[in-house]
């Protein structure tokens, strides 16, 4: 994905972090805060180092006060700081929402252009090892309802380092949604400071048989499918949309046009979510002119559960995206991958605790 | 502020300003031209009048959407906020806000919410950037006694405590939310006590007596200036009219007229101008009522937006 020269290997973590910091460096007003933003583990490494390169009074925890936190920061943002405000779990984000709803998202227009509320919200979505109901929620689609937020998910490490410095130079609240599970996954990301631009679906990977719009660490499950349904010669073309709101549906549009067969997988439930509103646009898309065929996969309409024998069943799964790809392309396929081909590495590497 | 005026004129202008403007809505409500619920501070206009005056004009307040008068204190711009409340173009935020959502962002008027208590974590965030940025500046932050209980309340206090921020917190107890009297909201209604234990300065005023206000907001803000952190302030008040709306409502059986009877001869505005030199009082009131009439003749002759102008401003 990186077009400059270099060969670096970072962790989602790393990227994450040192997006942070090139993001600091690079204009004095931007600061981070949140719970456990300045101990010893610093949000499982995202945030480690950055209290002693920048000091207390540009990197500090918070009370838990999650609601007055959120106004705090849209306040310093409003006059003319740059917060990114940090929490471990999306789930905490409900904690946030009058704020991030009320104040951050209408600021803006509802004071006639005469304030901008600059203020990234990062959070972390959780997944396995027993998370559960509350530290496993990806909720988005609830945030991309609302005018004047953005939302962006990155599924790799590059983006999660090239989408946290433009999420700081943007004029706008963003909230970041990174995931868990990627913490450790490797990509190739560049020292220096680069940004990923916003509203712009990336096609990971070309094919001709079927689109899969896969988001945030469905992205990598959708890649695992596609190597399976490579296999029995069906060629899917993957694509990551990067940012939630604003979402670029158009290369979404193209690629169905193309295709006529279209699988969304969300890492959320599906009822009134992303994948409703993808599945709307390519619906009432002007360039598409054939029959299209869509089918969503997301979480199960259920609560999280902890015990891994449910846990498997919520989730989508390379295997479940592999079996609906494949049905999407002929009904009468009766295919089915093994549980070992797909296995994913960085899932089987996660033990938690948190 | 203005070192060349005594301070009884200064504050007189003040209370007399937001009283007129207030009783000039009430005139025009029933015309429909206003486009906005208003929810009127009279009565209470002493308290914002008294704790602003001492503020620079690179100082921020924040109001709520009962926030006229901490508008107009600081200097918020008359045509603007009477063109906001008409929804013309020439409003302070061209017709997107209303009553409730004032704001002037060159006079340090921090936008204002009808959310209760979601401006005061706003206004602390002011001040946080305040200290970052090493100014010298201040906050004051108004909040009526409904806003004491929500939860991010406490919490913004709680913060600006501990980092010492210069933020002054005013709660203008006037003992009701909407209708409700506190006895049914606080299982005991001791505010200034609860603040104390902050550890940050608390004072209850529970007359209103617009100098030793003025004083003890004089000496706080100072102190927070001087980087000595928060300080916590409670009026006692009365609100004269209806929560929303242009009337007053003690027909309605949830109030007395007794106790309104009883705050009336107390009234700021009227002892406050009987105090002064009746010319001065006289020029004063003068030059009052023609801003008044000057900012209702441009609300009237002032544009609505265009309707292609609804997606302006949803992302900056």
């Amino acid at each position: 994905m990186s077009t400059l020269d270099n060969n670096r290997l970072l962790k989602y973590y790393e990227a994450v972090n040192e997006g942070c910091e090139q993001a600091m460096q690079e204009d004095d007003s931007v600061f981070l805060m949140g719970l456990d933003v300045d101990d010893h583990k610093g949000i499982q490494g995202s945030t480690l180092g950055l209290v002693d390169k920048f000091g207390p009074e540009r990197v500090f925890t918070t009370p838990l006060s999650e609601d007055a936190m959120t106004g705090v920061a849209i306040g310093a943002a409003m006059a003319g700081q740059r917060p990114i405000h940090v929490h471990i779990r999306m789930d905490f984000l409900m904690l946030c929402m009058n704020q991030l709803v009320n104040i951050a998202a209408k600021s803006h227009y509802m004071y006639g252009g005469t304030v901008q509320v600059p203020l990234v919200v990062r959070t972390i979505v959780g997944k396995s090892w027993g998370q559960g109901a509350q530290h496993s929620q990806g909720l988005h689609s609830m945030f991309a309802h609302i005018p004047g937020l953005k939302i962006v998910a990155p599924s790799n490490a590059y983006d999660a380092k090239g989408l946290m410095i433009q999420a700081v130079r943007d004029n706008n609240p963003v909230i970041v949604m990174e995931h868990r599970l990627l913490y450790g996954t490797e990509a190739y990301v560049p020292k220096e400071p680069y940004s990923v631009e916003f509203g712009k679906s990336r096609v990971i990977k070309n094919g001709n048989d079927i689109t899969i719009v896969a988001i945030s660490s469905m992205v990598a499950e959708a890649i695992k499918a596609a190597e399976l349904l490579a296999e029995q010669g069906m060629n899917a073309e993957i694509i990551d949309p990067v940012t939630i709101s604003p979402l670029d549906s158009t290369t979404i549009e193209k690629s169905v046009k193309k295709t006529g067969r279209l699988l969304i997988v969300d890492n959320a439930w599906l009822n009134c979510g992303i994948s409703a509103e993808i599945s709307a646009r390519v619906a009432e898309s002007d360039i598409i002119t054939q029959k299209v065929k869509i089918r969503r996969l997301g979480f199960a309409a259920t609560t999280c559960p902890t015990t891994p024998s449910l846990e498997n069943v919520f989730y989508p799964s390379p295997k479940s995206i592999a079996i609906a790809a494949s049905l999407l392309c002929d009904p009468s396929n009766t295919w089915e991958p093994t549980e070992q081909q797909c296995e994913l590495a960085y899932q089987k590497n996660f033990k938690g605790p948190f | 502020m203005n070192e060349y005026k005594p301070v009884d004129v200064r504050l007189y202008e003040k209370v007399a300003l937001i009283r007129r403007v207030e009783e000039a809505i009430a005139e025009i409500y029933p015309s429909d031209k206003i486009k906005s619920p208003v929810h009127l501070a009279i009565g209470q206009e002493y308290i914002c009048a008294a704790i602003i005056e001492e503020l620079l004009a690179t100082d921020y307040v924040c109001g709520t959407y009962r926030g006229h008068g901490v508008y107009l204190a600081k200097g918020g711009d008359l045509n603007a906020m009477m063109a906001e409340l008409y929804g013309k173009k020439t409003g302070c935020a061209e017709g997107r806000a209303g009553s409730m959502h004032l704001v002037d962002a060159k006079q340090g008027v921090i936008g204002m919410s009808a959310v209760v208590g979601t401006g005061i974590p706003v206004a602390v965030g002011h001040a946080l950037a305040i200290k970052q940025k090493k100014q010298n500046d201040v906050v004051v932050v108004f909040m009526g006694d409904g806003a004491t209980e929500e939860g991010c309340f406490s919490e913004s206090i709680n913060f600006a405590a501990i980092h010492k921020l210069p933020i002054l917190f005013v709660c203008e107890n006037n003992q009701l939310a909407i209708h409700e009297p506190i006895e049914k909201r606080w299982a005991t209604p001791k505010i200034k006590e609860r603040m104390a234990t902050y550890g940050i300065p608390a004072h209850q005023f529970s007359e209103p007596d617009i100098f030793s206000i003025y004083d003890y907001a004089k000496t706080h803000i100072e102190r927070m200036r001087q980087g000595e952190g928060p300080a916590f302030m409670e009026c006692i008040t009365h609100r004269w009219s209806e929560h929303v709306g242009p009337n007053e409502d003690y027909d309605q059986g949830y109030r007395s007229i007794e106790e309104s009877i009883a705050w009336r001869k107390k009234d700021v505005f009227l002892s406050l101008g009987q105090s002064l030199d009746p010319e001065v009082r006289a020029m004063v009131d003068k030059r009052i009522e023609q801003k008044i009439a000057a900012a209702i003749d441009f609300a009237e002759n002032s544009p609505f937006p265009e309707p292609e102008e609804l997606y302006k401003y949803v992302y900056a």
